[in-house]
């Protein structure tokens, strides 16, 4: 690179970096105060691009239309905000930790089929800004004026927020609630009114975000999940709660985006390196970087401690061993009575449960959150393929070492995450998870890069779909019920106070950190179990089961059937996994129809299906007795 | 009693059985089809109504196999190899589905093409343009209907040479497809043209491309002509960044896929004048068989057919004149007779060759141009699918014996 194209690329990064800066300032604000996860930020986002092209068509190409409809789009996406804020997350507050996330996920679902039923599925190139459509010359190259623009836009609106916080009673607020929110509570801050109002200035950052992007970016449907993921790293990278941090993390990765994409191929020692692929993944890499050399973010605080949003997790029960020998009971004798396909199902059924039940582990009882899971899941799915393929091992030595070595990189990833806690420690696992998918994705000469893996078959003697299905259930079987058993032997009952309470788990001896990598471990061989038996029952294997999607379908089984049970992630996974099924054959919008019935389910239990149906059952005990 | 009891039921049982009987001899022929609606809807909406066209059009000539219908039933794969391996067991075992069709990403074509390898079922790939699954990956139960990345690629070289263009930069979304349609490009090119430089080359995540800095990459390296495999919303981007910056200038341009209504429709004004597309001239062509299909699809569904359109038409007749020619749902059958298998679609005269079991469907490659604020294709020919494959020693060298 010439210092003349080091200098446009990085403003060409300062200009990328603007609109991402907006939505993970929203994003920030909403965590900080409300602490939920908010998947919907970036359907909001979109929602701001397909408002502002709407807008500036119907008030015609002149600058004042077009700003008056950037403007008024991002305030109607503040008002989808409160909503959604309304009438969704205010009755979950109390609910447990990252319930919030399953609603947001349905908002997605629903509001993408919206945005489709509305808008259509033609892209939609948005007109350039009046008055600034043409180029700038710096140093003899040209850069379209609305960039220069742009790039100015990110610090006005940070001074702008800056004085908001610091400046007003509501910034104080906020700040306060952002510290403890109980306690602003107490003194009698009417936290309803506090938290809708953050979550419209949130929305409207993201609607504004979305909206400037109009001459930069088509509106179309999948730019709501393309920038969520994205707004989390700089929310995470920057500090939670941060605004200046989320500020200097977008730089960051816009300036860093570019310059890779500047640099090219290059050849070093005989080697081609294509920095522009790692344009792929490179936002994960500087997360992980930063996660491990500064565990709360660039200019992130340690959390204040946080009181509990709801109650404590009661304690577990164990399910008896006839409950769970009964049902397996059933669960053989099922392609006895129904058909083929119902065999099928119910081994993709057994996969995901064995998967979600390992993600419940880490998650519930040892107070690990993953957003990366499904890491250890393609892993072992990718191991299983490529013993048999690559290195010819026969079959069943394939489907037993393949978690083996997911377990091995459980080892790895775990021992950096185990050092940080929190949203911090699940964004780590999701930048390894990305980590793998990017180098399973472009690793073509051994994974099969975007292609997967193929012919990955069974041996005869389980070429049958019901032979194969009784092995599947075997195998996850066993797998849950060791699981299961563990929580209640002395390491589960370390993990669990380990959980409950740090400080006192290490007084009385306990070596926290070490149980909770030796739990990473096992859940992620687990994990990779799943996996492997899920790859041999579909006959190939791609980077999806790596991605970003399988993470999170993971997270939705274990909440849609309840966290603070045992089997509702089992539950969850039969019940999602059967949904989907059901729902995306009979319904041309069965996104939306999805995301309804999972805002049902929310609504009507909180505390996850198999929660709240113990729940009932305990209040017409109480009422009998 | 019991006598008469038993004739009853006998009785019954006739009556029953006849009906049944009857029942089945008018019971439809079902086709599985699946595909990744919800994540491809701006490709698969049209080549949704593209397939009831065919279906109604099958089933008011009388339908087939003794005057039963067809029934296409389908399914969303939600863009997932996994779901929809699934998701084609299900059309079999519980729809009853004769054999399948459909799917758009490579991934998903090629795991359902393994899947109809190890089932022993029909699968005719619609759209996924993956070379591999009719070369590398190929297997005797899967055809494949669209013109494939490689053939699109080459039917762009004849242009690209006669321009004499010493340095080329190349743009590709990071994935198979661009990844392929690069290689075969520079293969291609470099064995006309041996004296030619690839100066820059920039792999875009897909739906996600850094536009300005990407253009600026590629102008820093000065190049005299550049070949992108971008669509959707990346070349929208792509287009705007490097017109407002200067890109373009000068600078020659091919792009496969550009010329599709769906990719240039949304450029609207700004589709870049001059560039070099494999397309789909919908509004210019003249042969009967486009135009008869053309006045059918306008007549039906008030809207102008997208190439996706074509490719969902063109699939379910692909099935249909199988299943005339074998006479039956039998598996062996029905690969037999699509083997070689000839019928005319909205493009002319198609084969699915008995070597690798790709159809000779063309493209049309062509200039873009810019009238009443609209793209369209200038120059255009058609290029016959068969003039740009591989010579046959090539394709047996990569395509599995079986």
């Amino acid at each position: 690179m010439t210092l003349a194209s080091f200098i446009i690329q990085l403003l060409n990064g300062l200009a990328a970096a603007a609109s991402l800066f907006l939505v993970s300032a929203g994003l920030s604000l909403i965590f900080g105060v409300t602490r939920i996860v908010n998947f919907a930020h970036g359907s909001l986002y979109m929602l701001g691009l397909y408002g502002a092209y709407s807008l500036i068509e119907f008030f015609g190409r002149t600058p004042l239309g077009f700003w008056g409809a950037v403007l008024l789009a991002a305030l109607a996406v503040g008002l989808v905000g409160i909503l959604i804020e309304v009438l969704v997350l205010r009755r979950i507050y109390r609910a447990p930790e990252l319930f919030q996330l399953l609603a947001t996920f349905a908002v997605v679902l629903v509001i993408k089929d919206i945005a489709l039923f509305a808008w259509g599925a033609e892209d939609l190139v948005g007109p350039r800004a009046p008055g600034l459509s043409m180029a700038v010359e710096i140093m003899g190259r040209r850069i379209p004026a609305y960039d220069l623009l742009l790039i100015a836009i990110g610090p006005v609106v940070l001074t702008l927020l800056w004085l908001l916080l610091t400046r007003t009673r509501w910034g104080a607020l906020v700040r306060a609630a952002t510290q403890d929110r109980e306690m602003v509570g107490a003194l009698g801050v009417d936290q309803a009114k506090l938290f809708t109002s953050v979550f419209f200035v949130g929305s409207v950052l993201a609607g504004l975000g979305g909206a400037l992007q109009i001459p930069r970016e088509p509106a179309n449907l999948e730019l709501d999940l393309a920038i969520i993921a994205d707004a989390f790293v700089v929310t995470v990278v920057g500090g939670l709660g941060s605004i200046g941090g989320a500020f200097l993390a977008a730089i960051v990765i816009g300036v860093a985006k570019a310059f890779c994409i500047g640099i090219g191929t290059v050849t070093w020692f005989g080697f081609e390196i294509s920095f522009s692929k790692l344009t792929l993944v490179v936002e994960f890499l500087i997360m992980a970087l930063v996660l491990v050399v500064r565990p709360y973010g660039l200019l992130g605080k340690p959390q204040a401690a946080q009181r509990a949003a709801s109650e404590p997790a009661p304690p577990l029960q164990v399910p008896s061993w006839t409950f769970a020998l009964v049902w397996l009971a059933l669960l053989a004798l099922v392609p006895l009575v129904a058909d083929r396909y119902a065999t099928i199902l119910l081994t993709d059924i057994v996969c995901f449960a064995l998967f979600a039940v390992s993600l419940h582990f880490i998650m519930g009882p040892a107070g690990m959150v993953s957003f990366g899971h499904a890491a250890y899941f393609g892993i072992g799915a990718y191991a299983a393929s490529l013993l048999l393929k690559r290195f010819g091992l026969p079959m069943e030595a394939a489907l037993l070492l393949a978690p083996l070595i997911a377990g091995l990189f459980a080892i790895a990833y775990g021992w950096f995450c185990v050092r940080l806690s929190g949203v911090y420690l699940a964004m780590l696992t999701l930048a390894f998870a990305q980590i793998s998918w990017s180098i399973v994705f472009q690793w073509d000469s051994v994974t099969g890069g975007s292609n997967g893996v193929f012919g990955v078959w069974p041996s005869a003697w389980l070429a049958d779909k019901t032979v194969y299905y009784y092995l599947a259930l075997v195998l996850c079987g066993a797998g849950i019920l060791f699981l299961w058993r563990v929580l209640f032997s002395p390491f589960g009952y370390a993990l669990r106070a380990g959980r409950d309470s740090p400080l006192r788990a290490e007084a009385i001896g306990i070596d926290l950190r070490g149980f909770q990598w030796a739990a990473f471990v096992l859940v992620g061989a687990l994990a990779g179990l799943a996996g492997a038996v899920y790859a041999f029952s579909k006959g190939s294997i791609s980077p999806s089961s790596i991605s970003i999607a399988q993470s999170t379908d993971g997270l939705i089984m274990v909440l849609l059937g309840g966290v603070e049970t045992l089997t509702g992630p089992v539950v969850g996974a039969a019940i999602f996994t059967w949904l989907r099924d059901a729902v995306a054959r009979n319904t041309e919008f069965w996104r939306a129809v999805m995301g309804g019935v999972i805002l049902l389910i929310v609504l009507l239990f909180p505390q996850g299906l198999v929660g709240g149906l113990k729940a009932l059952v305990a209040r017409w005990r109480e009422q009998r007795a | 009693m019991l006598t008469r009891n038993r004739l009853l039921a006998g009785t019954a049982a006739l009556v029953a059985f006849s009906l049944v009987g009857a029942a089945n001899a008018q019971a439809p022929i079902k086709i599985g089809e699946l595909n990744s609606y919800k994540v491809f809807p701006a490709f698969l909406e049209p080549y949704k109504k593209g397939i009831e066209l065919a279906v109604e059009e099958v089933n008011a000539a009388g339908g087939l196999l003794g005057g039963r219908k067809i029934e296409v039933v389908s399914r969303d794969d939600n863009g997932n190899p996994g779901d929809a391996v699934r998701v084609a067991e299900e059309l079999l075992s519980r729809e009853g589905a004769s054999f399948l069709i459909g799917t758009f990403p490579s991934n998903v074509g090629l795991a359902v093409a393994d899947f109809a390898k190890q089932r022993k079922v029909l699968f005719i790939a619609a759209e996924p343009l993956t070379d591999k699954i009719v070369w590398d990956q190929g297997n005797a139960y899967t055809f494949r209907l669209r013109t494939s990345t490689y053939m699109q690629t080459a039917m762009l070289i004849p242009d690209a040479v006669k321009l004499k263009k010493k340095r080329w930069a190349i743009v590709y979304p990071n994935y198979e497809y661009g990844q392929s349609a690069t290689a075969a490009f520079k293969k291609l090119l470099k064995e006309k043209q041996p004296d030619v430089e690839f100066v820059a080359e920039q792999a875009t995540p897909l739906g996600k491309i850094d536009a300005g800095a990407v253009a600026q990459a590629l102008a820093d390296a000065k190049p005299d002509a550049i070949f992108s495999s971008l669509f959707g919303p990346d070349l929208a981007k792509f287009v705007r960044e490097g017109q407002t910056r200067g890109l373009f200038k000068g600078v020659e341009v091919f792009n496969l896929l550009a010329g599709e209504p769906e990719y240039l429709d949304p450029l609207k004004e700004e589709s870049p004048d001059g560039w070099y597309v494999t397309g789909y001239p919908w509004s210019e062509l003249k042969t009967p068989e486009h135009t008869k299909f053309l006045n059918a699809y306008q007549a039906k569904f008030k809207d102008y057919p997208r190439l996706g359109s074509v490719v969902g038409y063109a699939t379910v007749m692909s099935a249909a004149e199988a299943i005339k020619k074998a006479g039956s749902l039998d598996q062996e059958k029905l690969v037999a007779a699509m083997s070689g298998l000839s019928l005319i679609t909205p493009f002319g005269m198609i084969q699915y060759r008995p070597l690798d079991h790709q159809s000779t469907m063309g493209a049309y490659v062509g200039q873009i141009g810019v009238k009443d604020g609209k793209g369209y294709m200038k120059n255009w020919r058609f290029v016959d699918g068969k003039d740009a494959l591989p010579s046959d020693a090539d394709v047996q060298k990569m395509r599995p014996k079986n």
